[in-house]
């Protein structure tokens, strides 16, 4: 049968591994200094790609939306075992909200004509779990959201489990579908050392641009690569037809309008000894302000 | 995506949880009515399902002025596709200007869903929203009396503050718990007005074969003072001087997602940016380390009180009250204090 699967796949600032080396003096975090990762749950999501095309046959195409350092995420998914890689990169992109995300990313997935995307339900820098729901709104794709497992695929029907915080739910629907996947929903396989040692040279035109800058030996090398299955595809949004309206920012209805570091404050602190004295007279205070007792 | 309608409704969209509403929506009401009267627009709940018109009155108890009750069969159980069609034939027609959702399983599936095919802005948990003006770089006249969607980012190391002035309705989703329940008031009056669901041949896409619905062991936001745990706890055996504590204290029993994952307290427990948000009067963090998720869930607590033996765990700088030390050691003695008549007398003393 084969199912024809793509995962959506994001390169995230690792916010939850918060170093004292990425702390600023004034007690704000800087950025910059965070190791970029693969979305955690976007790993699970392609786990489930890829065991339901080792159960079924078909291909695994993975998707990123990014600048072209995000090359590095396409890679660990050819090492982890996808078919194919697609980088969505331009800079009419840029400061997309997550409607201009979904659009985006609907108009590369529709080119691939898929029967099933694959979506982490959530990032770790936005945590807003917004862009599978309106990818599968803006595909026209039935939405199942916070997958745990998928306990069956067949032809036109899949079979899902849902968390859906105060218990669970198993839903069948017919194909196509988008499914956000939880980070419990299995154990992503490690990266196999022989497809290291194939994809660890494959590079998107970007890449090869920034590393050739003569355009002629550019353009042959990734020749040579695309011959070797190693050039990561490189898609702009004319190659994905998409409506600039709807692109970037001015494509995001949603607009900063302010941004406060948060600055780890102490207001009033009284310490305490650990000693007998010390913490009855801690529970003392705490009687006499009526906070306990 | 429609028009700017200054005199559009202000809407809680009212999920019901079995046979109630949420708590959320009930969370979002005191807030609903302070923004809709800043806007000196009425406020509305948005009530769906089959069966659901006795919830009215809770709505209106807890200050709808309207409740638009919108009842089928095909909407007894959620789904992602009829709630959606449902919610946007309704901002078609009555072009609301803020429409709010609890960031629940449910909320964070439909609000995104809905914002899509309305083609409008939306700002995923919210901790808080104000009614504000906002300037676009370049411009020069502000857009004025605008929904200011306030919510952490990056990993809660930010604040940032959303607006959305140009395609509305002004959407946001709002975490359970930051935002304080009224006091309902049976003799509100409101009015209910029964909308037609407009679900005629619609064909729902899923079938649901199995629900399983798993009551919480433990309601975490109702406590008065919790005694959490985090990794520093170090075993489920030591979690059990902090069991001992809040028996004594009369107290909840919650953990950082850290002791959740290390199996030392039942997820139920977890406090924090995936957990629970959490607003005791008291809130005794031990072992706790201070990690901007759990920090997210916790710090709004009225008093905090860290125990830890690291010095420079991040949780003491968020803390009212500090002991530098073995839990092991300090719970014992929080316990032999409050049971004994000496905390009494220094607090008599003091």
């Amino acid at each position: 049968m084969g199912f024809n699967c793509v995962v959506c796949v994001k390169q995230v600032p690792d916010t939850k591994r918060i170093t004292a080396n990425a702390m600023k003096d004034d007690g704000t975090v800087n950025r910059a200094a965070l190791p970029a990762i693969f979305n955690p749950e976007d790993m699970h999501a392609l786990e489930e790609a890829l065991a339901i095309r080792d159960q079924h046959g078909g291909t695994v195409t993975v998707v990123t939306m990014g600048l072209p350092t995000a090359c590095d995420v396409l890679r660990e998914s050819l090492f982890r075992g996808a078919d194919r890689a697609i980088l969505i990169t331009d800079r009419r992109a840029a400061a997309s909200d997550t409607l201009a995300t979904s659009y985006i990313l609907s108009c590369a997935v529709k080119k691939l004509n898929p029967d099933i995307v694959f979506c982490g339900r959530q990032a770790i820098d936005g945590d807003t779990a917004q862009t599978g729901p309106q990818l599968a709104q803006k595909l026209g794709f039935t939405l199942i959201t916070y997958v745990e497992n998928i306990s069956e695929v067949g032809l036109n029907r899949i079979v899902a489990k849902r968390n859906v915080g105060n218990g669970w739910e198993v839903v069948a629907a017919a194909l196509p579908v988008c499914v956000t996947v939880m980070d419990t929903a299995n154990s992503p396989r490690p990266q196999a050392a022989k497809r290291i040692m194939k994809f660890k040279k494959a590079r998107s035109k970007a890449e090869v641009a920034k590393a050739i800058t003569d355009a002629a030996a550019a353009e042959a090398a990734c020749g040579e690569l695309a011959g070797k299955g190693l050039l990561i595809d490189t898609w702009t949004l004319d190659d994905i037809a998409a409506d600039l309206a709807w692109c970037g920012r001015n494509g995001s209805p949603t607009k900063v309008h302010k941004i406060q570091s948060v600055v780890l404050t102490g207001g009033e602190y009284k310490e305490y000894p650990n000693s007998d004295a010390g913490v009855a007279e801690l529970v003392g205070s705490l009687i006499s302000e009526h906070t306990i007792g | 995506m429609s028009e700017l309608n200054r005199k559009g409704e202000v809407w809680i969209f009212a999920e019901v949880d079995g046979t109630k509403v949420s708590d959320v929506p009930l969370e979002l009401m005191s807030k609903g009515t302070e923004l809709a009267k800043t806007l000196d627009v009425p406020l509305a709940a948005v009530l769906v399902g089959k069966n659901v018109s006795r919830l009215a009155d809770t709505l209106v108890a807890y200050g709808a002025d309207r409740v638009y009750l919108v009842e089928h069969a095909g909407l007894a159980h959620y789904q992602t596709a009829s709630y959606n069609h449902v919610l946007c034939r309704m901002i078609e027609r009555f072009k609301p200007q803020i429409v709010l959702f609890g960031a629940t399983a449910i909320g964070r599936d439909l609000a995104p869903t809905v914002a899509s095919a309305m083609k409008c802005g939306l700002t995923a948990d919210c901790t808080d929203l104000q009614i504000g003006n906002h300037t676009e770089p370049g411009e020069s006249a502000p857009h004025t009396n605008l929904l200011h969607q306030i919510r952490p980012a990056f990993g809660g190391n930010i604040i940032a503050t959303i607006v959305n002035f140009d395609r509305w309705p002004q959407m946001a989703t709002v975490r359970e718990g930051v935002m304080p329940m009224g006091t309902p008031d049976a003799n509100r009056k409101g009015q209910v007005i029964a909308v037609d669901a407009d679900m005629d041949g619609f064909d729902l896409p899923l079938e649901i074969i199995e629900t399983h619905r798993r009551a919480k062991k433990v309601n975490l936001k109702a406590a008065r003072i919790i005694v959490a745990g985090g990794a520093g706890v170090g075993s489920r055996e030591n979690f059990k001087l902090l069991w001992d504590l809040a028996g004594v204290l009369g107290a909840a029993v919650g953990g950082s997602r850290a002791a959740v994952d290390l199996g030392y307290v039942d997820h139920d427990h977890q406090v924090g940016q995936t957990g629970t948000t959490v607003r005791p009067a008291l809130y005794i963090a031990c072992g706790i380390s201070g990690a901007v998720q759990h920090r997210a869930g916790m710090q709004e607590s009225a008093k905090i009180l860290a125990i830890n033996s690291d010095r420079e765990a991040p949780i003491f700088s968020i803390a009212h009250y500090g002991i530098v030390g073995d839990f092991t050691q300090v719970l014992p003695r929080m316990i032999k204090a409050i049971r004994s008549g000496a905390s009494v007398e220094a607090a008599v003393k003091a």
